[in-house]
């Protein structure tokens, strides 16, 4: 866990003190890039604000993506649908190149051939009328030249109809000399002809064209596109003019546009067509997946039987025969292990017959033989006795080995009823009332002022209680015995303090193994069968519960189960601490305000196998600073991380305190990820580095480092 | 006079280990070692209670009590070596009144037998009614309109405990106490299989209880009258 790696505290996202900064002192621009872009990313992991903003925007997007990510055939119809569009749009502006290229050709050819046509006439018509003209006044040359231009303009248009315009200009800069533009067909002439166009044929000498727009004067129509061909000719005067042939796009422009709307409309047929195709041939895939996957989920669930339909030989008929197969394979494995077990069962069952009716016989010849021990020599009488004591311990632990072996085969019921454990751990303590009273201890009871009901097996909890109770008055040296109840959340708990010798450093762990004695030497003497511990933690298990030893050599022992109040519930955590307030260690705790650095640190909860039922739950970290007593943060995977920044929050908290509780929700996070570390490896990891006295800033990062790292879990549970 | 045993046990020795404790408790016992004889042996000896091991040759335990129980209300007591949920429940849901588990001390299964034929003792006159149906105590009879429903006398006692105090929820430990004599808390299961087959005779509809009604996470009480 390196300090320096902390990822910016929470409300300033920007400012990072150990970030290196260029030589000079001032940031170069690309590292302001790079440092922005760094920013940008942790600010979204790190900054409150930013983080908030993101998943607004996000959250409306959250089901259409999701139907996305789940969905193969809108995906694959999607992207049919895109490309084909593509493809279309491609295709479509090709075609249509080439029809208007085409139709432009024809169009240019022709009105080439006409405006040469036009050209020609007009300088004939200029020859003849020079020979007419010849002699006239000069001020009359012009008029006639105007009057003649005028002619000229009606007579080249009149063999055109509206298939063209003939437009004449003065040349060059003669255009604002009084001789006005001849247009014919209402044409605005100056502004048909581009200026470009205009220059051209001012400077050269053949026939130039362009592309333009046909304005008419106003009324006469809208603007069009247009061809204008132009040249420069001479008029009866010898002056220069310009000739324009303007022929009107109009029919091409028809023609190209009913193109590009057949076009479209076909384009737009293949592109549904192309995905209404993807869709059913991704169906034809997809239905047999979604089947598979349908039946595999059934089949997960338990309905051994479901099969998938097979139909043809193609691949998909495949897939359905092997999943066919592997589900039958499953069956009979599965069926297998059932017969196994139930053989198990019955075998158990039988042994249980075949062993108690002798032992019942035994018992009872015995039973009388120890009733008329006084009529015996003193050492048939101490037989008759040793023999009816142990006949006792024999029935025990043939009843307890029976009540394993049914645990081991699964064949142990549950059957949980609202129960208040009060009335169960009244009856415990009366039971327990004589061996303690032997014993010289009392057992008193915490708690029990207000009903604790839960879902439970009455006579297994009672068992289990019995079982800690006994055991702690056993091993409790003549004091006292605390019974503890507690309700809280989803969960109630009785937790059994002795003050006895208590366990030693991995005995909390050791202490469930079956046949497992504190002290091989000494043991044999206190009785017991060595599995009562482990039938109460298949009993807490059973219910969905926990059973959890702490203890420290001297210092007593406690054990507590925690029972879910309603039996489908899932335990997150348990309202008594495990390890108890007066601990030595707790008490050292608060004498010295830190933590006295601990070797005597032993709890620990029972290492469970993989794939029992109910979480396990968090090794409790080094004893904490119960800020609060009545929320253990051990207790409460969950929720350790959220309590920590409550607790920074308080000014007069100290500050190794508050770091502390930090790594402890961070260990605790960790912890509930199903890493199911050894907590008693893991715990003098932690423990090592509790008299390390932390400095804020550590401290603060430390915590949003534990908020950053709890985040994405409860993310992932919100995802679910 | 009461005390008449029978016992139904295949095995020899346990049989004439029982023999020997009950006659040593003054009661009179009969042997019967196999499920097929086991009604023949009822009919012949009469007893005042049956002893009756689960696991027989021929026919099995569970099978020769619902015989009995089909003549007779006499308390049936089941020996088994299998404590399992199911196998206790079936001998219950048979017709069995108590069971006791194999093995067990000779004091505890004579201290069972006697609260079973302890009940058969001379009670006062009574009356009493729950729902709709009168008990006289003393007659041991329980009647709805007159018709008269056959309870064996472990339901009946069942009935009148629960209508002799209509007004209290009974937890099924002081059931099992009042009912069953135990000392001390033994198996609930007891109450419930017994509870269940008193509503399968008393009650209209047995899945809408109106006579004995259930205190969800207390026990039972007497419905209303």
């Amino acid at each position: 866990m390196p300090r320096d790696s902390a990822a910016s505290a929470p409300g300033e996202p920007g400012h990072r003190q150990g970030r290196p900064v260029s030589p000079t002192g001032h940031t170069s621009r690309f590292g302001r890039l790079v440092d922005g872009g760094l920013l940008l990313q942790d600010g979204v992991q790190g900054s409150p604000a930013l983080r908030l903003f993101s998943r607004w925007v996000r959250r409306p997007l959250l089901p259409v993506m999701r139907l996305w990510r789940r969905n193969i055939q809108l995906r694959v119809v999607a992207g049919t649908l895109i490309m084909s569009l593509g493809v279309v749009l491609l295709l479509g502006f090709v075609v249509i190149g080439q029809v208007r290229n085409g139709l432009l050709d024809a169009k240019e050819k022709a009105a080439q051939i006409q405006a040469t046509g036009g050209f020609e006439a007009a300088r004939a018509n200029a020859a003849d009328s020079q020979g007419a003209d010849r002699g006239a006044a000069n001020g009359g040359a012009q008029k006639n030249a105007v009057q003649w231009r005028s002619d000229l303009v009606t007579q080249l248009s009149s063999g055109g109809q509206s298939a063209f315009h003939v437009v004449a200009l003065a040349a060059g800069s003669d255009a604002g000399r009084g001789r006005g533009p001849r247009a014919s067909g209402y044409v605005e002439a100056l502004d048909s002809v581009p200026d470009e166009l205009r220059g051209q044929v001012d400077r050269g000498d053949g026939a130039y064209q362009s592309f333009s727009r046909i304005v008419y004067s106003r009324g006469a129509g809208e603007p069009v596109a247009g061809l204008v061909i132009g040249k420069r000719l001479t008029d009866i005067n010898n002056d220069p003019y310009q000739l324009y042939y303007l022929f009107p796009l109009t029919q091409e422009e028809k023609s190209l546009s009913l193109v590009k709307g057949t076009l479209a409309t076909a384009g737009l047929f293949v592109v549904v067509l192309l995905g209404a195709i993807a869709w059913l041939v991704v169906r034809q895939v997809v239905t047999p997946v979604r089947m598979a996957a349908g039946i595999a989920e059934r089949l997960s669930a338990g309905r051994l039987q479901e099969r998938m339909k097979v139909t043809g030989e193609d691949d998909i008929a495949r897939l359905g025969e092997a999943f066919n197969k592997m589900a039958q394979n499953l069956q009979l494995k599965i069926q297998q292990l059932e017969d196994l077990s139930r053989m198990q069962r019955r075998f158990v069952s039988d042994v249980s017959h075949e062993l108690r009716t002798p032992l019942t016989t035994v018992r009872m010849a015995a039973d009388v033989i120890h009733e008329a021990r006084v009529d015996f020599d003193p050492v048939t009488a101490r037989s008759a006795e040793l023999l009816a004591d142990q006949l006792d311990r024999f029935e025990s632990l043939l009843a307890d080995l029976l009540e394993i072996s049914r645990f081991d085969a699964g064949a142990a019921a549950l059957e949980a009823e609202p129960t208040d454990l009060r009335d169960v751990v009244r009856r415990v303590v009366g039971g327990a009332a004589p061996l303690a009273e032997a014993k010289g201890s009392r057992i008193r009871t915490v708690g029990d002022e207000q009903p604790v009901v839960a879902e439970a097996d009455a006579r297994r909890v009672e068992r289990v209680l019995r079982n800690l109770v006994v055991n702690a008055v056993e091993h409790g040296d003549g004091k006292d015995v605390v019974v503890r109840l507690g309700a809280a959340g989803g969960a109630v708990a009785v937790a059994v303090r002795d003050y006895g010798v208590g366990l030693k450093p991995g005995e909390a762990t050791r202490v469930f193994n079956r046949f497992w004695r504190a002290d091989p030497a000494r043991a044999r003497t206190t009785g017991g069968t060595g599995l009562g511990l482990s039938i109460a933690l298949e009993d807490a298990r059973l219910h969905g519960g926990w059973l959890q030893a702490w203890g420290e050599p001297g210092g007593g022992s406690q054990f507590r189960l925690t029972l879910p109040r309603t039996a489908d519930e899932a335990l997150r955590g348990s309202p008594i601490p495990l390890e108890p307030e007066d601990s030595r260690r707790s008490r050292g705790l608060s004498d010295a305000g830190l933590p006295s650095g601990g070797g005597e640190k032993q709890a620990t909860v029972p290492v469970q196998p993989a794939g029992d039922r109910g979480p396990v739950p968090v090794p409790p970290t080094a004893p904490s600073l119960q800020v609060s007593p009545s929320a253990d943060p051990t207790a409460l995977p969950g929720s350790g991380a959220r309590v920590v920044p409550r607790q920074a929050g308080e000014p007069d908290a100290p500050a190794g305190g508050t770091a502390r509780s930090g790594i402890h929700s961070t260990a605790s996070g960790t912890g509930t990820d199903g890493v199911r570390a050894r907590p008693d490896v893991a715990a003098p990891a932690r423990a090592a580095e509790s008299p390390r006295v932390l400095e804020k800033s550590d401290a603060a990062a430390e915590e949003a480092r534990a908020e950053a790292e709890v985040e994405p879990e409860g993310e992932a549970t919100r995802g679910r | 006079m009461k005390g008449r045993v029978l016992v139904v046990d295949d095995d020899t020795a346990l049989a004439e280990m029982l023999g020997i404790v009950l006659r040593g408790e003054g009661f009179e016992p009969s042997f019967v070692a196999d499920g097929d004889k086991a009604l023949a042996a009822f009919r012949e000896t009469k007893p005042d209670l049956v002893l009756l091991d689960l696991m027989l040759p021929g026919r099995d335990g569970i099978e020769v009590c619902r015989l009995i129980r089909a003549e007779s209300g006499v308390p049936i007591v089941m020996l088994t070596a299998k404590s399992d949920t199911v196998d206790v429940v079936v001998g219950l849901e048979s017709g069995a009144d108590d069971y006791i588990v194999k093995p067990f001390k000779p004091k505890e299964l004579v201290a069972r037998i006697r609260a079973r034929l302890r009940r058969s003792e001379e009670p006062a006159p009574e009356q009493l009614a729950i729902g709709d149906l009168v008990i006289d105590v003393a007659g041991h009879s329980v009647k709805r309109e007159g018709q008269s429903i056959a309870l064996t006398p472990l339901e009946f006692d069942l009935l009148v405990a629960l209508a002799r105090k209509p007004w209290q929820v009974f937890t099924r430990e002081v059931l099992l106490e009042q009912v069953w004599g135990y000392r001390h808390a033994a198996d609930t299961r007891l109450v419930n299989v017994h509870v269940q087959r008193l509503r399968s005779k008393v009650e209209k509809d047995p899945e809408r209880p109106e006579i004995v009604v259930t205190v969800r996470g207390v026990g039972y009480k007497a419905g209303p009258s």
